[in-house]
């Protein structure tokens, strides 16, 4: 009965949204108050109706109420709850119930925040965003109920994909959603903007706070994504230039290069049409990367729901979204002003460089990923385009952004001085300098990038704080600490996040030293791997809720003084006779030893692979470090959006000219 | 429909074991060795889901690095295995596409991009410093203009 009744919450929604996408509108053109109201009314009430189909279907989870098809394919009854709540969205039905769950919860925000939020404005975003919510619920009604029944109901359920069966599912997705759904909401900024052909400083400082926001937990989405491959696929790689890891990083770009040039909009009117299609692109990009995943188009080890029927219905909400909305900006972004001027050597300037740079890296993944298919409808031809390829291609157009992140950041807007930034900057200059020989002196006869790498990391970390320092020490010692104190957050924010970007560029520098040894062992042999020793102590069988194990335990000796153990287990999930890798690892410091285990003979011997890895939680911490900063950034901007003008002001990064 | 569900097996399977060279395929000789492991980074276990064969498990997977060391031990140069495998199995094998008429656009696509955009942005610069700053203020207007100020 309450899945029924969730399904037919999802109606109600669908027929809700209808009226938010019409009547925002109309009420954007006609500006009555009455159905201003109304707009904001009928978001609130799509977001209650899926909140409802959502709780309905996780109950129907939690209780195991396998008469409902979706909880008999994908949980049991033995898993534990966590993952019997994680297995909601761990599933095609599920996991677009989700996507709508977060996009209704991102309009919603937007019919309550934010008082001083234009009424027209506010209306037609609603607008748009009805629209997206519509077309998402008329899919999940047309070819994704979650909530049709079996019947007979099964006396148990099939399981949930044992590799799903984790801490990472639980977190990792929800995350990711928040990232590509937070982008809707730039999205529907553009789309209205250009419906009402109208778009200005106070525009973009409404946007700037809901795509950091996207991007935030983008950032932290992807991060978690990857470490959660890293640790639960066994390889003991990080990044595999996957389809679908490039379908979310291809948004992740497009925000990156949004976030910066809707600064340049709010602070000097400029690149008003290129941000709005940015705000496009990064939307279309997220919704490209859902239907490469849930189409079947590109299949890839995160497919988990694959249904080509579907993805013709996705295809044709993709063009749709992505088409209607190109073609009003062909038609109207002409009509758009162009804004403040600027010289080419200036902090707009340095802006435009990072928005090039990235957006031609955000191309190369998107025609690598996309090139193979194209080839192969156009000739028949069948080719691959690997890690090989991205490596090449991204990471030239990275290196450039490394180099001029600090030397932008201590330009002045208008009309910068190149000499004078270099100026600010030589003490951040000659630390990467001197750390990079430090590294190439200590690992001599070793890698040769690599340290060169290393000295760009720090270059980024002690460079970002140099604007922070040069605005410190200007004038009297004695006021130090209070000027610091009156800097304004997003300052910092924009420090933190930029040496974030350092703290993973080290990460990735460090992988040059990892060092990786496969061999047969057997209880009591002994393997060496990069400065450690690993001891094959014992091989014994385990049972957990509803796997068994093998749990091979490993001692690591280092200059032969034990420092430590780490379980690495070969696990089998019965219900689905599905085995799996759990990765043993142990953390020293921000380095970790990795061991991962191979087939166990039946003479009790087993291949093993261990790998030292030194630093190489730095590639995910320094995420973490550029979400903090976009956080603190976030809290100076919820400050100051709405209230009016502090009287300490001026605006954030602007110095006088 | 049922390529699908196989190749999704497929995936599962090689998902699996997670151990991908075994220690019994390994050469002896290191720099061999090396090579080989660099080699099938880069060369893609075809029934698998964008996986090399070194990373995979699939029973191809194993009979191709069984296959790439074989050629090395009997002299082959790492262009001539790779030209061997795509003779067999075409260019599909490959993850590292190679330079040629079909992939062109490929591998000039990056830089084309970042040349196009460039070009656009410097076209939009210009464009702004041709129609120059706003024009100065009349006789008329700066006179409003003080008395708003009130001078």
């Amino acid at each position: 009965m309450i899945a029924e009744a969730g399904h037919f919450a999802l109606l109600l929604a669908l027929a809700l949204a209808i009226v938010q996408s019409c009547v925002g509108l109309w009420a954007g053109r006609s500006r009555d108050a009455a159905l201003i109201a109304m707009t904001r009314s009928a978001a609130l009430g799509v977001c209650a109706f899926v909140v409802a189909a959502f709780a309905a279907l996780t109950r129907a989870y939690v209780i195991s109420d396998f008469s409902v098809r979706n909880v008999a394919e994908n949980s049991n009854s033995v898993m534990p709850l966590i993952y019997k709540v994680s297995g909601v969205w761990g599933n095609h039905e599920g996991s677009v119930l989700l996507w709508v769950l977060v996009l209704a919860a991102f309009a919603a925000s937007v019919a309550l925040r934010g008082r001083d939020l234009p009424d027209v404005l506010r209306s037609n975003v609603l607008a748009v965003q009805g629209m997206i919510a519509a077309l998402f619920l008329a899919f999940i009604l047309a070819t994704s109920n979650p909530f049709s029944r079996i019947d007979p109901a099964p006396f148990e359920g099939a399981d949930l994909n044992p590799l799903l069966q984790d801490l990472g599912l639980a977190i990792h997705p929800p995350l990711l959603y928040l990232g590509y759904v937070g982008c809707s909401i730039a999205f529907s900024f553009a789309v209205a903007a250009l419906i009402d052909g109208r778009i200005d400083a106070v525009w973009a400082k409404h946007v700037r706070p809901w795509t950091l926001a996207a991007w935030i937990f983008l950032t932290l989405g992807i991060a978690m994504g990857s470490y959660w491959a890293y640790y639960e696929l066994g390889w003991g790689g990080f990044w595999f230039w996957d389809p679908v890891e490039n379908a979310s990083l291809m948004p992740w770009l497009a925000a990156t290069a949004l976030l910066h040039s809707a600064v340049v909009m709010e602070k000097r009117e400029a690149l008003k049409i290129w941000t709005v299609l940015l705000a496009i692109v990064a939307f279309s990009l997220s919704l490209i990367g859902t239907f490469l995943v849930r189409s079947g188009v590109l299949t890839s080890v995160h497919a988990f729901a694959v249904d080509p029927a579907r993805g013709v219905f996705i295809l044709g909400i993709l063009v749709v979204t992505i088409g209607g909305s190109l073609t009003l900006f062909a038609w109207r972004a002409p009509m758009l002003k162009h804004g403040g001027l600027f010289a080419p050597v200036s902090r707009e300037g340095a802006l435009v460089f990072n928005n090039l740079f990235l957006a031609a890296a955000c191309a190369a993944v998107f025609i690598g990923t996309l090139y193979p298919l194209a080839l192969e409808a156009l000739t028949g031809a069948k080719i691959s385009v690997g890690p090989p390829f991205f490596n090449m291609t991204v990471i030239p157009l990275m290196a450039p952004l490394i180099i001029a992140m600090p030397l932008g950041q201590n330009l002045a807007w208008k009309r910068g001085d190149l000499l004078g930034a270099a100026q600010r900057v030589q003490l951040s200059f000659a630390v990467a300098v001197a750390a990079a020989a430090i590294i190439a002196a200590a690992t001599w006869g070793g890698p040769v990038l690599a340290p060169i790498a290393i000295g760009g990391g720090v270059w980024l970390i002690v460079g970002s704080f140099s604007e922070i320092g040069a605005r410190v020490s200007r004038g009297a010692p004695s006021a130090l600490a209070s000027r610091l104190i009156g800097l304004p957050r997003s300052a910092f924010g924009t420090a933190v996040a930029h040496a974030g970007v350092g703290v993973t560029v080290i990460g990735l520098a460090a992988t040059a030293w990892h060092v990786e040894r496969i061999a047969t062992m057997r209880s009591g042999d002994m393997i060496d791997v990069g400065a450690y020793r690993l001891r094959l102590d014992s091989i014994t069988p385990r049972t957990g809720a509803n796997y068994r194990e093998d749990a091979a335990r490993f001692t690591i000796l280092k200059d032969s003084a034990e420092v430590g153990s780490v379980v690495s287990a070969k696990r089998i999930y019965p219900i689905r006779q599905m085995p799996t890798t759990e990765a043993g690892l142990w953390t020293h410091g921000i380095g970790q030893v990795y061991v991962s285990l191979g087939e166990i003979e039946t003479d009790g011997s087993v291949a093993v692979r261990v790998y030292d890895k030194p630093l190489v939680l730095l590639i995910w911490l320094g995420a973490v470090v550029m979400a903090i900063g976009g956080a603190l950034s976030l809290s100076d901007r919820r400050r100051r959006v709405g209230a009016p003008r502090p009287a300490r002001a001026p605006p954030a990064m602007a110095p006088a000219e | 429909m049922r390529l699908i569900i196989s190749a999704f097996f497929f995936l599962v399977a090689s998902l699996g074991g997670a151990l991908a060279v075994q220690p019994n395929e390994m050469l002896r000789d290191p720099a061999l060795e090396a090579r080989a492991r660099q080699l099938s980074s880069e060369l893609r276990c075809l029934v698998c889901q964008n996986q090399s064969i070194d990373d995979s498990d699939a029973p191809l997977a194993h009979d191709l690095r069984v296959l790439v060391r074989e050629r090395l031990t009997a002299g082959d140069s790492d262009e001539d295995v790779r030209r061997y495998l795509v003779a067999r199995y075409g260019e599909f094998v490959l993850l590292r596409p190679a330079l040629n008429a079909r992939t062109a656009l490929l591998w000039a696509a990056p830089f084309l991009a970042l040349l196009a955009g460039a070009a656009l942005m410097l076209a939009g610069w210009r464009r702004r410093v041709v129609a120059g700053p706003p024009a100065p203020l009349s006789a008329e207007e700066r006179e409003r203009l003080d008395r708003l100020v009130g001078r």
